[in-house]
């Protein structure tokens, strides 16, 4: 009798949960899978379980493309921003003395408090023809003519790791603090030197908070549509910029519906291979 | 028993609280407007607003296929106006979404040349919208950076002689009329033979292009110097920018170049029909049509000439007002796609974007 009403009030306790994840998760979903088996003739649109919208995406030469330069630029920025983060996260942790570590965290993700489009528009700025930068090289004489800089993928590589370096450093801030010191000295007890303390002690505990971060990263990263938007000129077309055009411009649905899926399809991946050390409880 | 009292701090606060409230700025009534952003503005909005005792909700969308979309998802009735490209007039009334506006209330007959455009706005007589506003997608540029004489060859414009120094504004309509323009082609007969013709030309552009961007991308590359040239670009790129930097303006080339137009009207399933009327009365007024004209989103001609009346001459020599005739000649409507040939135009379009 006690465990029936304990059953009856563990699924009390879960059913919000559940039914949150069902109508915010499970049937959105169910319903973006099916509408990219419709197709549309005309404007209209046909349900119906096709491939086509998938054979567009793989078959033609300019939607496929998309999904290649999605996954190069969120590999690019996941990678730069973990080799720029990890250093920073480190010297708030070890460096900065513990009572400005506060003020420091804080100051490294200050960047958080601009909203996303007028940050990726004051990187324009800074990266156009007559920004500071190139200013400053021309000032130094360092090159005669401006550098393109804005509308490159340099620059959305550029305003995706200014956003997640903040992001990264947080999750290995809060990793590495965890880390009690002795770890360090046992291995330089037993004859390591620093290199190796780090290689193949710090760094491998490090793992949970890099590898949630770079997840986090990835995710985030290639569903974003406004920064490859506005600093990429639209040079190149990623993922989530064809799935706008496909919404905006054309009502294409289904075919919004199928990109959609290819890039849940990856991030599925993403997960898959950071699986292993996705740790969030390390962090 | 005494009823407590609050302490003075708390009084205090919540007479602060109420006299804050914007009881006074509740409005009797209120209207749904589907449009483009230059009718957001609340410079338009407000006097209409006032004078009637009503709150106007603008909700802002991009490209007739959104509006398509969000009137398909609504309730009948949610909305009461909708603005609209006047090319896709035919189409919504097609669908049935229009209703009729009362002729005798809109001054037609103070209308530039052939801006009413009858055969999209009208329908066995009846008026089911009607134009609120115009102008032109053809070639912006930095006149102190470029040779002003290049930008009357649309070819020169966005030859490579300006290698990397062209944005091109990313709506694939427009720029694309204006690519037929300069390739021979008649905008209003596109087919889709005429395609590959059309992809060779926005291929070229392209390899000279810097970017491509929306409105702010683009007024944002001319206004820092990144570029020096938008093609697509008009008056509505370029007014807002021109008081700080006069260099920054725009003409038609020979070749012609493609006419915009904007169309205002009340939906079919509307429940506050005669209001919403007012409302469209409002913007095609004299004193409407100013504030649209110079709208905080973007500048454009108002349809009706007497809002002349209501702009300074500054404000006119931005919109070119008096070569008005001569720039109607010459330049081509929006091509209207059907559904298919919308799809191949967008095809072509995302092509040069990868490209």
């Amino acid at each position: 009798m006690a465990g029936a009403r304990d059953t009856v009030r563990g699924w009390g306790f879960v059913a919000p949960a559940l039914l949150w994840t069902l109508a915010f998760f499970v049937v959105p979903f169910v319903v973006m899978a099916a509408m990219s088996l419709a197709t549309l003739e005309g404007r209209e649109l046909i349900w119906g379980v096709s491939l086509e919208n998938y054979r567009r995406l793989f078959g033609q030469a300019y939607l496929f493309r998309a999904i290649l330069v999605s996954v190069e630029i969120t590999l690019t920025v996941t990678v730069v921003s973990v080799v720029l983060a990890y250093p920073l996260a480190w010297i708030i942790a070890f460096r900065v003395p513990e009572r400005w570590q506060r003020l420091a965290l804080l100051l490294a993700i200050l960047p958080f408090w601009t909203s996303y489009v007028v940050r990726s528009y004051a990187w324009l700025l800074v990266l156009a023809r007559e920004g500071i930068i190139n200013k400053a090289l021309i000032g130094l004489g360092l090159i005669s003519e401006p550098l393109t800089l804005a509308s490159t993928r340099f620059a959305t590589v550029t305003g995706f790791v200014h956003f997640f370096v903040m992001l990264l450093t947080l999750t290995i801030y809060a990793n590495l603090v965890q880390l009690s010191p002795n770890y360090r000295r046992a291995a330089i007890d037993l004859g390591a030197n620093g290199w190796q303390a780090f290689r193949h002690v710090i760094l491998p505990l490090t793992l949970p908070g890099i590898v949630t971060g770079a997840f986090l990263t990835f995710v985030l990263c290639i569903g974003d549509y406004i920064t490859p938007q506005i600093l990429g000129g639209n040079n190149e077309l990623t993922g989530p910029q064809i799935i706008m055009v496909q919404l905006g411009r054309g009502a294409n649905f289904p075919l919004a519906a199928a990109m959609s899926i290819v890039l849940m399809a990856l991030v599925t991946l993403a997960y898959l291979a950071a699986a292993r050390w996705l740790r969030l409880d390390r962090i | 028993m005494t009823k407590p009292t609050p302490p003075r701090r708390v009084q205090i606060a919540t007479a602060t609280c109420l006299a804050l409230l914007p009881c006074a700025a509740q409005a009797a009534e209120s209207l749904n407007a589907l449009v483009w952003c230059d009718h957001t503005d609340p410079a338009l909005i407000e006097p209409f607003e006032t004078a009637n005792d009503v709150k106007v909700n603008r909700r802002e969308y991009e490209g007739t296929a959104t509006a398509l979309a969000l009137l398909e998802q609504s309730r009948p009735g949610d909305w009461d106006v909708l603005v609209i490209d006047s090319i896709d007039v035919p189409r919504v009334i097609d669908a049935g979404l229009m209703a009729e506006l009362p002729r005798d209330q809109l001054p037609l007959d103070d209308f530039f040349g052939t801006v009413e455009m009858k055969d999209s706005t009208s329908r066995d007589g009846k008026i089911y919208a009607v134009t609120d506003k115009f102008g032109y997608n053809t070639i912006s540029f930095n006149s102190d950076k470029v040779d002003p004489a290049d930008m009357q060859d649309m070819a020169t414009a966005w030859s490579d002689k300006y290698k990397d120094r062209i944005a091109i504004y990313d709506y694939y309509i427009p720029v694309m009329g204006l690519v037929a323009i300069a390739d021979g082609f008649k905008t209003a007969e596109l087919t889709a033979d005429d395609l590959p013709a059309l992809k060779k030309t926005l291929f070229t552009m392209k390899e000279n292009a810097r970017s491509v961007g929306e409105v702010v991308a683009s007024q944002t590359a001319l206004a820092t110097g990144e570029v020096d040239i938008v093609v697509g670009g008009g008056e509505w790129l370029t007014a807002v920018l021109a008081e700080e930097n006069p260099n920054l303006t725009w003409t038609i080339p020979d070749q012609g170049a493609v006419r915009w137009s904007e169309a205002i009207g009340v939906l079919a399933a509307s429940e506050k029909k005669d209001l919403a009327a007012k409302f469209v009365e409002y913007i095609v007024s004299p004193e409407g049509q100013a504030r649209l004209a110079t709208s905080s989103c973007y500048w454009g001609m108002p349809a009706n000439r007497k809002a002349g009346e209501h702009l300074t001459d500054a404000q006119k020599s931005v919109l070119r007002w008096d070569e008005q005739d001569n720039y109607l000649k010459r330049a081509q409507l929006y091509p209207a796609p059907d559904a298919d040939l919308d799809q191949k135009m967008q095809d072509v379009w995302l092509e040069m974007l990868q490209h």
